[in-house]
């Protein structure tokens, strides 16, 4: 068992701790980031989709009908690659770097253009989700504002989207869970993230879990260094997202009609 | 982005077609059994949670919840981690159909609850009082009604479950993201990102497009379907989305 005793030994290791700690910092700002652009970015692509169908204003329904179906469709690893190789990023100042406590301008940059990539693809996600809304909002909401001879955007504004939104904040929590999850595409491409920093810990557990003696006997990994170190990480990831989980569920229950 | 522009750079894609025909075998490989392993899962979890049986349904819950609120990637690379430190070293697409299937059984599992669910009560009542046992009522009774419930999520489950095969680059798989990016990084074929990109990416469209389009119109014909019948029913709508 003196193993295990080692593989404790990663984790209670306070450098290795707060290395831990701060990917799932980035973790959470990625995803927050990627949900809350979606967010507004969704918004538009949906109501484009469902809205935009007479007239010449009907090319801004169909491209945003392909945008959709074209991320909804391919895999988010591929946008990652895509967007590590081809977005522009601004030039990051090393002062921003150091606030946000990364050490190179490139980490900023990674970190900006993983952002892009999962708000792209979110985007497609959450316009699927808030046309579901729109369309769940009955059509004599439709009619009666514009009875009331509101503009089209006011009505968009004041009375569609505010009911459309409150219908869907179950679906809406829920997605949060999918992109914390998806956040972890990044780990294939740069160490970051919760998941980056992980797989980089066990690489060279050998040197945490105690067997590490010099270079010249450089320990070993073992299996249950594997066990502890991933353990706390399935950890981390589920108190968050069961957590939202939980939450979801509550709301449903409660909107569900009596 | 000029490389997509560039004859060269196609050429080279078209020199070395086989790779991503590799790939996508691969792909498909992994998603189907993958998809077998997850269906087995999900049916019998799925039985479980609408069991009634207290432990049963307990399992159920532990399984779908532990699986569905942690990151596929972390799974695959826990699963390749363990089995390369413990000496059992399987070849990387095993652990793809291990760890997808494990993933998605959890998804179909919610699909399969959901869907037994929407059966009405009358249904399960008539058939305790023709003298089925369980496993004959679900066999003849239940399941056949919740085929047309279950389908429109399927075909979504499907569709994500293509897509996650890209998941195993990670490990070093061979699917066909892997291949794409070992190709553009690759010392024969270097640079010829646009054209890679775009072929795979058309190729994950060209599967998954209709995929998709087929789940819409399930779902559309069930909703006009319970919409002409007294409103005693909910769709499985519910467990439909996610990846």
């Amino acid at each position: 068992m003196s193993d295990l005793k080692g593989s404790l030994m990663i984790i209670s290791n306070g450098d290795v701790l707060s290395y831990l700690a701060k990917g799932l910092m980035y973790t959470v700002l990625i995803s927050l980031v990627a949900i809350l652009l979606s967010l507004v970015f969704g918004a538009i692509l949906a109501l484009a989709r469902n809205y935009c169908n007479r007239g010449p204003k009907r090319i801004l329904g169909v491209l945003s009908a392909v945008y959709i179906e074209v991320f909804r469709n391919t895999p988010l690893m591929l946008w990652m690659f895509i967007c590590f190789l081809f977005c522009p990023a601004p030039v990051f100042s090393k002062k921003l770097a150091v606030a946000i406590g990364l050490t190179s301008t490139v980490d900023v940059k990674m970190l900006f253009k993983a952002m892009v990539a999962l708000t792209l693809f979110t985007s497609s996600v959450m316009a699927e989700i808030i046309r579901g809304g729109l369309n769940s909002v009955a059509h004599g909401q439709f009619e009666a504002s514009q009875s009331q001879g509101f503009s089209a955007f006011f009505m968009m504004r004041k009375i569609i989207l505010p009911q459309a939104f409150h219908n869907i904040v179950p679906t809406l929590l829920s997605q949060m869970i999918t992109t914390i999850k998806d956040s972890s595409y990044m780990a294939s491409l740069a160490t970051i993230e919760l998941m980056a920093r992980v797989k980089l810990i066990i690489s060279k557990a050998n040197k945490y879990n105690g067997t590490w003696l010099g270079p010249m006997n450089r320990g070993t990994i073992h299996v249950s260094d594997v066990f502890v170190l991933f353990g706390l990480a399935f950890l981390t990831y589920f108190i968050i997202n069961f957590s939202l989980s939980l939450v979801v569920r509550r709301l449903k229950k409660k909107r569900k009609p009596a | 982005m000029s490389t997509v522009l560039s004859a060269r750079a196609w050429e080279t894609v078209w020199t070395y077609r086989a790779t991503f025909v590799q790939g996508l075998l691969n792909t498909l490989e992994t998603a189907g059994i993958a998809l077998v392993i997850a269906l087995i899962i999900g049916f019998t979890l799925g039985l479980f949670s609408t069991s009634g049986h207290k432990a049963l349904k307990a399992v159920a819950r532990v399984y779908v919840e532990f699986f569905q609120n942690t990151p596929l990637i972390l799974q695959v690379c826990f699963l390749y981690y363990v089995l390369a430190y413990s000496g059992m070293g399987l070849p990387v697409i095993v652990v793809g159909f291990i760890s997808l299937g494990l993933y998605h059984g959890a998804y179909i599992s919610e699909v399969v609850r959901s869907g037994i669910e929407a059966v009405p009560a009358g249904q399960f009542d008539a058939a305790h009082s023709q003298g089925f046992e369980y496993f004959g009522m679900m066999r003849y009774i239940i399941l056949p009604q919740t085929v047309r419930i279950i389908l429109p999520p399927m075909g979504n489950q499907v569709v994500s479950l293509i897509k996650n095969t890209s998941c195993l680059y990670i490990v070093g798989g061979a699917d066909l993201i892997a291949s794409t990016y070992n190709f553009v990084t690759g010392d024969n074929t270097a640079g010829a990102y646009g054209p890679a990109y775009l072929v795979s990416g058309l190729i994950f469209f060209v599967i998954c497009y209709p995929l998709s389009m087929l789940a819409v119109r399930w779902e559309a014909r069930l909703k006009k379907r319970t919409a002409a019948r007294p409103a005693t029913q909910t769709t499985g709508e519910e467990a439909t989305r996610d990846e």
